[in-house]
């Protein structure tokens, strides 16, 4: 039987610092690695709203030299909140897609999809764009049974900000 | 009292220091500053025509992507590293993109801050205004120690980053100065003040310095 040989690092001692500056500086790196990847989410995610995406470790002194474990915390927050937003992000996907399907299917019988409306927002499109199961020439329309999807892409018009 | 020395005959910003202790944890940490013989005052129309120019280069697709560019992705990196929520508490080139959104444009507020505003906005590099004749010896990065107050502003927190003179904390990293350094209506001499992080390159801070050295200068 082999015994293997383990040389215990006292606390305090050079070694010791040395390996925790070491830990340090690794999960620097990993942060910055996951602020990287976070901002990526954050625009491939955009124009969509409702994503939650920021870390928020637990309450710490802000704005100094972060020990092991406080830099742990933000690391590991930045990982629940890449978790969570890549889950919401393609839960959305997944709405999106059947939002689309929808547009199809409007296009291809409007009258089976009476006054439904689809946004770009639905579709995860940036713009004010939007599809609606109208009915031809108003009550007429309606009653024979004459129904279109119009397609709208007007925005409303820029006004000046309130003390701009 | 020996406020800062001008900046050197060739125009070059001035290193300062960073301690040893934050130097060995943050490779890249850094900060420089140059001096312009200048103090508050309005912003000519020339400047206030600049701003207005700046506004109409950016918009709402700029700033979705703008985290990740690498100025901006390197203050992020840093705030963090810190402990400080980048989207709590904004970068300075974000905070100066997102004002820009809410207002729907850059406002003029005076000559120090429109020059900083238009350094940060150019390079994304944070810059900070202080007083020249008010700080003493040579400026520099190091940890608050207990007991020190911000020139008049108030206690600062043991451990948290500051920029410090010769006589203690000038003001807090990212912030402006509140107390001592603070530019004032009896300001003379403005010193603006860069804090390099990361791999931002020195080439981005002094150009972030000299553009807004520059725009004091023509004021």
């Amino acid at each position: 039987m082999t015994t293997a040989l383990r040389t215990r690092v006292h606390p305090g001692s050079v070694e010791h610092a040395v390996d925790e500056r070491a830990a340090r500086r690794d999960l620097r790196r990993q942060i910055a690695r996951l602020e990287a990847t976070l901002g990526r989410l954050h625009s491939s995610s955009f124009p969509r709203q409702g994503i939650e995406l920021r870390a928020r470790p637990t309450a710490m002194a802000p704005g100094r030299m972060l020990d092991l474990a406080e830099l742990e915390q933000v690391r590991d927050s930045m990982i629940g909140a890449l978790a969570a937003g890549r889950a919401e992000l393609e839960r959305r996907h997944l709405l999106e897609a059947d939002f689309r399907e929808l547009i199809t299917e409007m296009e291809r019988d409007p009258a089976a999809h009476k006054w439904e409306r689809v946004s770009n927002l639905d579709i995860g499109e940036p713009g004010c764009k939007h599809w609606h199961s109208r009915p031809r020439w108003g009550i007429l329309g309606a009653l024979m049974g004459w129904w279109r999807v119009k397609v709208s892409s007007g925005c409303p018009l820029a006004t000046a900000q309130a003390g701009a | 009292m020996s406020p800062l020395a001008p900046t050197g005959p060739d125009g070059s910003e001035t290193q300062g220091f960073v301690a040893a202790e934050l130097a060995s944890e943050f490779p890249g940490l850094g900060l420089s500053w140059t001096v312009v013989e200048r103090g508050p005052g309005r912003s000519p129309r020339e400047l206030r025509e600049r701003l207005r120019y700046m506004s109409n280069r950016i918009g709402g697709r700029q700033a979705i992507e703008l985290r990740n560019q690498e100025v901006p992705h390197a203050y992020r990196v840093f705030f963090r590293q810190i402990g400080i929520d980048p989207d709590e508490t904004r970068t300075p080139i974000e905070a100066v993109v997102l004002s820009r959104l809410q207002q729907g444009g850059f406002r003029s507020r005076g000559l120090i801050e429109d020059a900083v505003l238009i350094g940060v906005a150019e390079t994304g590099v944070a810059l900070t205004a202080l007083d020249a004749d008010q700080v003493e010896g040579s400026l520099g990065i190091r940890s608050a120690i207990p007991g020190e107050d911000l020139g008049g502003a108030g206690l600062v927190e043991e451990g948290v980053l500051v920029i410090a003179d010769d006589l203690g904390p000038v003001t807090k990293l990212f912030e402006e100065a509140a107390g001592r350094g603070q530019v004032s209506k009896k300001t003379r001499r403005t010193a603006i003040a860069a804090v390099q992080v990361g791999a931002i390159s020195q080439m981005s801070v002094s150009e972030a310095l000299w553009i807004a050295a520059e725009v004091m200068a023509a004021g």
